[in-house]
């Protein structure tokens, strides 16, 4: 149906041209999902934005065939290709949030759809529409119609934008990202949606993620793109359980699988970044130096008991009165020296939130903090020159914010060491910082640069260098891996393992990813809307969950072993 | 620094961008010649003895009737016009640029510990700006002006006028700045790298000095182009308003309102040289305002 | 929905009292009113009786009580220039300065609103470019320079228009209006274009900006993505998001027309409220020029309002709270 014949796209900058997709064929049948992964870069997105000829303005297809049964989509004209979107090709965005116009009702957005591509009555149009709503799993849709988008929740307006996509009956939907922007569990409800609209109404899908675990849930054909070049295409399992090309297979030792625990992840040098290996004799010093603050004794023990958050919402006016939502109620866990908690929940759930009241950036309303025995105080009261400030530091979500794009990279690696008082000397503070770059897997000249020069990747890299230059006992992870690509989430997964046990630090990790957890800790708890639903050792955990809502949650998270039946 | 990349960036599209480098020659021209007036003015206007009435009314060179010792003609006093208009350029860059400095450290200042703690204490300025925004500037200018008359003596009021009106000035600009950087810090704040400094205990001065000023420069300095072309404005406008400078020590606007009694009269270049001054001056600093706008916000481009 | 309304209007009361104390401070604090009321002939014992009399002698939250009630019933209490009632006076300049003010929103609008559109959708065309050259310069001229250009060309030059005053006014009731006859119109025009081409600049750059960053937000790309006509993406789904914040702005920018309206009224030597307060700064009229303040920010407070009111109906997130 679909047809991508040696696919060429260019993009002009000012600095010349470069070339984002090339050589990339592919087919799509009818009723077929066909899955495009990779990495960031890899061209995904823009082979759906060609098929969808939509390009940015910079871009151009510079050669290759795009044929929808007998139409030739690239001798369209820009009228008539506006004519086919919607009508033959509709899409899928990531974000259900900001996909829907605020100020219209659905009703009105889907009924002038349908009208935009089809003579039809406005009365059969809403009736379609309302139809249409129902299969997809709305209920009271004669009602809820009427509704303006702010009032469904997340994973309902996803089911709005795909019946949207989905009211002019397309042969193709390139769905892009439809489900990142989603908790696991309706993930798993929209994830289910597409196979059962390809398998009944025979609607192609191009299925474009980063992730793999999406890919073998819904999955018929897969090609696997780097760097805008195919790496390897075929059927999902085949593709999966047997890859052929290097790639492919460094990819899918770099995905953390959930069924069992790996020491750390073997990586190929395929997949990932370069990082310094000969610098064992340069990191001498760095580790030294932790080692002797540290000790060899393990990191503190966490104490937390009955901890409440209660968030005072927006003022209403001046004088009106506040809504107060409660993000975490009443939670008690105990993280043990030198070992690692993964904290997992979905968004929402307070996970984050529980983080920064360790961290001390959000103050709890009631409960009480303990660290290796000693009374830990809430924001409010942990005074800038408490002892805790040093001993407890924390790795960010988002490597491109959590490091000043003002600072050079010696600047910020620094900054610990004089404001603890741990190193008084310039010149053997400046050596520390190099001999901890090296230590972390990054160049000693990296000091010199700023963080903008350096990948997700590295900047993670040197976030936890910053962590370690206070001699800590307990790090916070906070997500450190969701905003890497998968491959270089197991690189910083290998070196935050390494340095965990390396030091024993005691360890609070914080992920929505169970496999990536599994890989991780050696205790865990689950949050939900704020509650504690379960905590207890990892491993148990993992084979039998004692919790309905931890057992919905391994449920609903995607496998990427073969080795059980596949929905 | 935002790095070499940014800068170069900065530098290859200023090449690109005619109508830039054409607002920042005219504009470094006009402030370099309206700074060293005294030096490279012909005459200095505002002493008695330079001029005599004979020369009065002289038309500018290229007019029939013109002298070449007056290049843009004389004014019904005699006294040359390129003098006056670079004497009272200087003037009226002169309070524009002390307005703008003192609107600078207030609403920075302001901004950036409203944005920083928020709170109380953000609600108490921003309500401030609120009402500040709901009265326009000139307003604001005007009423700064009639208080300080009823305030202070006579006297002593014509001695302040330049610092009244420098005042008057800065307090209906400063919440342009106060309100982009508390906008920018609410950004700022949020992000990672100002939570890491927080969390280890830093000073709150030195987040919001060392971390988060050095990362809304560009926005502020937007700010800082646009308003200095306001304050130009405004002074001009309050002058010629009455309220402005007095005669005997003449800004651009008092100038044009000297002007206005040519209107329908011949003599027109009284009126409209300083009047064309003004115009160009003001609309080169907004071009390089916009181009330093589109700089740090691609998006728009 | 009432609660929002409710909520509003408080919030309107407690500015209104915001600035009648600032008023009130103003008239108290600036220059003493016994010396500006009487003559260098009354004697010390007239001074203290009249300032009994007057009740200046009160706590000042008394005076200020005194104050607001005498406003709310409209005695707005004498000018020391004219010795005339200032209510009177002000109701005597008041529809000048309204109208005054209102044909130049309303050209600001009309005008503004498609330019900042057809910019915003074709950003590179040659029109495009030199209507942003024209506002560029447009926000740089001074409004009185544009008024002194105006009176120039059509007024000397031309001498198609009145250069200045406010001639062939209807009297209907108490309301003078230059809005019934031709000469009425005639004087109208070069006050109203200069007034309202500086608020036309901030206008269409205004709308441009909102315009171009709702155009590239993803629910305008999925609806090019479905083939929604393009008329319906411009005009139906941007330019409703384009508007919401551009409300506000306009709200604001009343306050623009009636700041500037000073400036135009001054060259225009229009005798509306600004060169009423012009007149009584110059003089240093303390009562006039707090009362003028209360009268403008009562009018910001109504106009504010209205705007809230128009929020509610358009935008569904602030009408309809409950989930579906």
């Amino acid at each position: 149906m679909l047809t991508v014949e040696d696919l060429t796209v260019r993009f002009h900058h000012r600095s010349g041209a470069a070339t984002a997709v090339e050589g990339v064929s592919l087919t799509v049948g009818q009723g077929e999902i066909h899955g495009l992964v990779g990495e960031s870069g890899a061209g995904k997105s823009t082979i759906g934005a060609s098929i969808m000829g939509l390009l940015p303005a910079a871009g151009e297809i510079a050669s290759g065939r795009l044929m929808l049964g007998e139409t030739d989509l690239r001798a369209l004209t820009a009228s008539e290709a506006h004519q086919i979107r919607g009508k033959r090709i509709s899409m899928i965005f990531q974000d259900p949030q900001t996909s829907l116009n605020p100020l219209m009702t659905i009703g009105d957005q889907l009924i002038e759809t349908i009208q935009a591509h089809e003579e039809i009555s406005t009365d059969a149009a809403r009736a379609r529409a309302i139809a249409l709503l129902e299969e997809i799993g709305i209920t009271d849709a004669t009602r809820r119609i009427r509704a303006y988008p702010h009032q469904f929740s997340g994973g309902m307006r996803q089911r709005v934008v795909i019946a949207l996509a989905l009211c002019t009956n397309p042969e193709l939907i390139v769905a892009d990202e439809p489900t990142t922007a989603l908790d696991v569990s309706v993930q798993a409800q929209v994830l289910k949606l597409l196979r059962s609209l390809a398998r009944d109404r025979g609607v192609g899908f191009i299925l474009i993620t980063h992730d793999i675990g999406v890919i073998a849930q819904v999955a018929d054909r897969v090609t696997v793109l780097r760097g805008g070049r195919i790496v390897e295409q075929g059927e999902t399992r085949q593709v999966l359980t047997a890859p052929e090309a290097p790639y492919t297979q460094a990819l899918m030792a770099a995905v953390p699988p959930l069924d069992h625990r790996l020491d750390r992840f073997h990586l190929p040098v395929v997949v990932g970044e370069e990082t310094e290996t000969a610098g064992a004799e340069a990191a001498r010093e760095a580790e030294d130096w932790l080692r002797e603050g540290i000790g060899s004794a393990a990191g503190p023990e966490l104490e937390l008991s009955g901890i409440t958050v209660r968030f005072h919402g927006e003022r209403q006016g001046f004088f009106g009165a506040r809504e107060s939502f409660t993000a975490l109620d009443d939670v008690s866990l105990t993280v043990r020296p030198g070992t690692v908690m993964g904290l997992v929940g979905e968004s929402g759930s307070g996970k984050s939130t529980l983080a920064k009241v360790v961290a001390a950036l959000v103050q709890p309303s009631s409960g009480e903090m303990r660290l290796g025995g000693a009374q830990l105080p809430f924001m409010r009261t942990r005074h800038r020159h408490h002892p805790s400030r040093r001993l407890l530091q924390m790795v960010f979500q988002d490597p491109f914010s959590s490091l000043n794009a003002r600072h050079r990279i010696a600047t910020i690696l620094g900054e610990p060491l004089w404001l603890y008082g741990l190193e008084t000397d310039r010149t053997r503070r400046d050596r520390l910082v190099r001999s901890m770059l090296a230590l972390v897997g990054l160049p000693p000249e990296a000091a010199d640069r700023y963080p903008h020069q350096f990948s997700g990747g590295q900047r993670q890299r040197i976030a936890v260098a910053r962590a370690l230059l206070s001699r800590p006992g307990l790090l916070i992870c906070d997500e450190p891996t969701s905003a890497l690509d998968v491959s270089i989430q197991a690189q910083i997964l290998n070196l935050l393992k390494d340095m965990q046990s390396r030091f024993g630090l005691t360890t609070l990790f914080i992920s929505h990813d169970l496999a990536v957890v599994r890989q991780m800790s050696d205790d865990i708890a689950v949050l939900q809307g704020g509650k504690l639903v379960e905590t207890g050792p990892s491993e148990p955990f993992f084979t039998r969950p004692a919790a309905g809502y931890s057992q919905d949650l391994l449920a609903n998270t995607p496998r990427v072993r073969f080795d059980r039946s596949v929905a | 620094m935002l790095a070499k990349i940014r800068e170069s960036e900065a530098l290859w599209l200023f090449r690109r961008s005619p109508a830039a480098m054409l607002a920042a020659l005219i504009a470094v021209v006009i402030i370099t010649a309206a700074v060293l007036a005294p030096w490279i003015a012909p005459t200095n206007p505002y002493d008695l003895s330079s001029f005599s009435l004979i020369d009065g009314l002289l038309p500018p060179v290229w007019q029939d009737g013109g002298d070449p010792r007056f290049l843009l003609g004389t004014d019904d006093q005699g006294r040359d016009m390129l003098s006056s208009i670079l004497y009272g350029a200087r003037l009226s860059l002169a309070i524009a640029g002390m307005a703008m400095a003192v609107a600078l450290v207030l609403g920075v200042g302001l901004g950036l510990a409203a944005g920083y703690f928020g709170g109380r204490f953000d609600a108490i300025v921003m309500r401030i700006a609120d009402i500040q925004l709901a009265l326009p500037a000139i307003l604001t200018a005007l009423l700064i002006d009639g208080i300080s008359r009823g305030i202070l003596p006579r006297e002593l009021h014509d001695d302040l006028r330049l610092g009244v009106i420098t005042l008057a000035i800065a307090l209906s600009l400063w919440v342009n700045f106060a309100r982009t950087a508390r906008a920018s810090v609410f950004v700022e704040r949020s992000k990672d790298y100002v939570q890491a400094a927080i969390m280890m205990g830093q000073h709150p001065l030195r987040i919001m000095l060392r971390h988060i000023l050095p990362n809304i420069l560009g926005p502020l300095l937007v700010i800082a182009t646009v308003d200095l072309a306001s304050a130009i404005l405004l002074e001009a406008t309050l002058s010629f308003l009455g309220v402005g400078l007095p005669a005997d020590s003449p800004s651009l606007g008092t100038l044009i309102r000297i002007g206005m009694q040519y209107l329908l009269s011949g003599e027109w270049w009284i009126l409209w040289i300083p009047t064309i001054f003004l115009v160009v001056l003001v609309v080169s600093i907004n071009l390089l305002g916009d181009f330093l706008r589109d700089l740090f916000n691609p998006g728009l481009r | 929905m009432a609660v929002f309304i409710l909520k509003r209007l408080i919030q309107s009361v407690f500015v209104m009292l915001a600035v009648a104390f600032l008023a009130f401070s103003l008239f108290s604090f600036v220059g003493d009113p016994i010396s500006q009321m009487t003559g260098v002939e009354t004697s010390l014992e007239d001074q203290a009786r009249l300032r009994e009399e007057l009740g200046l002698n009160d706590p000042f939250i008394v005076q200020f009580a005194r104050f607001t009630g005498d406003m709310l019933q409209g005695n707005f209490g004498y000018s020391y220039r004219t010795r005339e009632p200032i209510g009177a006076m002000l109701l005597d300049r008041l529809p000048a300065t309204l109208e005054l003010g209102t044909v130049a929103l309303i050209i600001s609008l009309i005008a503004g609103i498609p330019a900042g559109i057809y910019t915003a959708l074709n950003p590179r065309g040659v029109l495009s470019q030199s209507m942003l050259i024209a506002t560029l310069i447009g926000v740089s001229i001074p409004t009185f320079v544009i008024g002194i250009l105006l009176i120039f060309l059509f007024g000397v030059q031309l001498g198609w228009l009145p250069t200045f005053g406010r001639s062939g006014t209807v009297e209907i009731g108490w309301w003078r209006s230059s809005l019934f006859t031709v000469d009425g119109w005639r004087s109208l025009v070069l006050p109203g274009l200069t007034l309202g081409l500086f608020q036309l600049t901030l206008t269409m750059r205004l709308v441009r900006a909102q315009m171009m960053e709702v155009m590239r937000t993803d629910h305008i790309r999925f609806a090019i993505a479905r083939g929604i006509p393009w008329r319906s993406i411009r005009y139906r789904h941007a330019l409703s998001n384009t508007m919401i914040p551009v409300i506000t702005v306009i709200g604001l920018q009343f306050g623009g027309v009636i700041a500037f309206s000073i400036v135009t009224e001054s060259v225009f030597q229009w005798p509306g409220m600004g060169l009423l307060f012009l007149e009584s700064i110059r003089f240093v009229d303390i009562p006039v020029m707090s009362v003028y303040l209360v009268v403008i920010a009562f009018f910001f407070v109504v106009i504010n309002l209205l705007v809230d009111l128009l929020y509610l109906l358009i935008d569904p997130r602030l009408r309809v709270r409950e989930a579906a």
